[in-house]
């Protein structure tokens, strides 16, 4: 499943590193962020998918503290 | 200004003021340092605290990291009124650069905002208004002038004029009428319309497009990414390098003081923002402006490409020409007018739906009179026989001349012809051809200004095709050609090509997808409401016009250039900067004013692109 969230980052080079972080996540298949159109890509499988978000907002965090993933 | 900006902004101010005020007080030694802390800390505490979280995530060599060593790393060395001068520019330049970078998002997005808000739908005998999503196809819904078409249907009532500008980037608008299509994002301007909703709102053609907008920017181009790779291996070699400068020259020539001022100048440079900021920004404000006029690009690998591209191929069918048969040249034998000789063409081929004799009636202008004709005979591969007032009439090709015994004359024009006789003596002749597109010369003649070699494949005859192509100006031609036929002459072509150059295929999207997926770009014109086209191509142009591919070529090379313009000066001026900084001669306050200047010529010049130059 590829689903896109509406992020909320206000440094390009922190969404580059945030989805450098995403993508090397277990269970992420394929995720790309546009700093410009403010937004995230995630693949991963349908069964985990649920899970893998959770990650996927710890890792974001994690590089860039004030982000905003809406879900 | 968002509440977040708003707060940095007085927090700047009021450190700013404090700063000066401090600068004025008569304080001397430890005590004006502890006061110098105060401004430094108001303005900088929450880059201090990010700073603190990477080093506890292991983040480290960010740019608060890097700020909060060379300010901590001042204040040490008694250098207060600097490390509050560095923090206080820090900011002013983090904010800029999220003030106009925003802004440059929000106008970009502005003019890609084609989504209607709401929908006029007609529900048991009253008008409701609803979210466009909520509508169901075969529902009616009424679209008021001013307002946008929420959806693609066809018009049940009313008669009006479309403009769409937002799909197509052209300004002449399109008049509908009942039984005509209305596509989703165009403004009704003149009557009020009732339409017949044909697909979801997620199938409409604003929808498919505001999707493809959207993601074109994820998909990065190798700038970005050359952008991305960089910046993880410069900001630690800087830092070592820092490092080094710090310990190394000191322990054989002392000045331990002076020494690790300069290396906290490194740290300050060592920022990539100005390069990591400018390079998606032009890819977007390319991509954004591109498609103001009409021209979909879906990522920025494509616009790279386009830029790169010295090989256009064109199929000549709907893409060089109008795909529609008109009669180019009506030649009469000697004692009949040439619109006699139309009249009667028209008049036996009355009967007829072929395309060829809705041309032929089209030329003649008149709606036949029936009456006049009787006896009307299609004969299959042939052409017609028929009564017209009276006297027997022939219409069709040699083949049928030929078997009636009659003399026909050929013309030595390209194109179908048409031989016309009357009573059994030849009329004389109608060439009716696929006619070229007015622009279709104009445009080819642009891209061989700009270096490009051209070539088009047609399945048409080689006859036909020859005389197109002398006629554009077209490099080289090839005719007769199956689908297979063009996909080898694309793999030749692609091997050919200059080293590095792109080869670009232009189609009208219909049945040629295996070609546009094996170029490196494919384009697909006149797609608006062509799904398939818009699946296949890597960049779209919404309406026919042959000009706009030699305009998104202009377009991809400008936004390619500066990007080039935007890596040179932001390597340039740090290379510098890191160079006299190293010698001693650029400060903390020239660093800062290098990383935080560039950054912002960077940004300006990257919102350039956004302009479109015709």
């Amino acid at each position: 499943m590829r689903k896109t969230f509406r992020i909320e980052v206000d440094c390009a080079n922190c969404a580059a590193k945030m989805e450098t972080a995403v993508k090397k996540l277990d269970g992420v298949t394929d995720a790309a962020i546009s700093f410009m159109s403010q937004k995230l890509v995630v693949e991963a499988p349908d069964e985990r998918f649920d899970r893998v978000m959770k990650d996927v907002v710890k890792a974001c965090r994690r590089v860039e503290p004030d982000c905003e993933i809406h879900l | 200004m968002n509440k977040r900006q708003k707060r940095t902004l007085v927090r700047i101010l009021l450190a700013g003021a404090l700063f000066i005020a401090l600068c004025l007080l008569p304080a001397e030694g430890t005590v004006r340092s502890a006061l110098f802390l105060l401004p430094y800390l108001l303005v900088g505490y929450d880059v201090l605290k990010k700073a603190a979280l990477g080093i506890w995530h292991r983040e480290l060599f960010d740019e608060s990291f890097l700020m909060t060593v060379a300010t901590i790393g001042a204040i040490l060395l008694g250098q207060c009124e600097e490390s509050v001068e560095v923090m206080l520019f820090y900011q002013i330049g983090e904010l800029f650069q999220s003030v106009a970078v925003g802004k440059t998002r929000k106008s970009i997005a502005a003019l890609m905002d084609i989504r209607p808000d709401t929908a006029n739908v007609e529900r048991d005998g009253q008008i409701v208004t609803v979210e466009p999503e909520q509508v169901q196809p075969g529902e009616v819904l009424v679209v008021r002038p001013g307002e946008r078409v929420p959806i693609d249907g066809v018009v049940l009532e009313g008669v009006s004029s479309l403009n769409t500008s937002a799909l197509t980037g052209e300004s002449l608008p399109r008049d509908v009428a009942p039984g005509d299509e209305a596509l989703s994002g165009c403004v009704n301007i003149t009557g009020a319309l009732r339409i017949r909703a044909e697909k979801p709102f997620g199938e409409s053609t604003v929808s498919r497009i505001l999707e493809l907008v959207e993601h074109s920017s994820l998909k990065k181009s190798r700038a970005e990414q050359f952008i991305t790779r960089f910046a993880r291996v410069y900001t630690p070699a800087v830092c070592a390098a820092a490092l080094l400068l710090a310990v190394v020259p000191p322990l054989f020539l002392g000045g331990w003081a002076d020494w690790v001022s300069r290396a906290l100048t490194f740290l300050v440079i060592s920022c990539p923002c100005a390069l990591v900021i400018s390079i998606p920004l032009s890819f977007f404000g390319g991509i954004g402006g591109a498609s103001r006029a009409g021209i979909l690009v879906k990522g920025g690998t494509d616009l790279e490409a386009l830029a790169r591209t010295k090989t256009v191929v064109f199929d000549k069918t709907g893409t060089l020409t109008k795909g529609v048969f008109e009669v180019s040249s009506v030649q009469p034998a000697p004692g009949f007018s040439a619109q006699r000789v139309l009249e009667l063409a028209a008049l036996a081929e009355s009967y007829s739906n072929h395309p060829i004799s809705r041309s032929l009636r089209e030329a003649y202008g008149q709606t036949p009179a029936l009456a006049r004709v009787s006896a009307a005979e299609e004969l299959a591969g042939k052409g017609v026989l028929a009564r017209v007032d009276g006297r027997a009439v022939l219409a069709g090709n040699a083949r049928l001349m030929e078997e009636n015994g009659i003399a026909a004359v050929s013309p030595a024009l390209p194109g179908t012809v048409v031989f016309v006789a009357e009573g059994g003596v030849f009329a004389g002749s109608i060439v009716i051809s696929d006619l070229a597109k007015p622009t279709a010369a104009q445009a080819v003649a642009a891209m061989r200004e700009q270096g490009v070699r051209t070539v088009m494949l047609t399945g048409d005859t080689e006859k036909t095709a020859q005389a197109v192509g002398t006629a554009l100006g077209i490099d080289e031609t090839h005719g007769s050609l199956l689908p297979d036929g063009k996909v080898e002459h694309v793999e030749r072509l692609l091997d050919e090509k200059p080293p590095k150059s792109a080869l670009a295929f232009v189609g009208d999207g219909i049945n040629d997808a295996p070609v546009l997926s094996r170029a490196d770009v494919g384009i697909a014109m006149g797609a608006m409401g062509s799904d398939a086209a818009i699946e296949a191509a890597d960049v779209v142009l919404m309406d026919d016009d042959p000009l706009k591919i030699a305009l998104a070529m202009r377009l991809a090379r400008r936004c390619m250039r500066i990007v080039r313009q935007n890596i040179v000066l932001a390597l340039g001026v740090k290379a510098a900067c890191l160079l006299l900084g190293a010698l001693g001669a650029a400060g903390l306050q020239a660093a800062i004013f290098a990383d935080v200047g560039v950054m912002v010529l960077a940004v300006l010049n990257a919102i350039r692109t956004l302009r479109l130059s015709r």
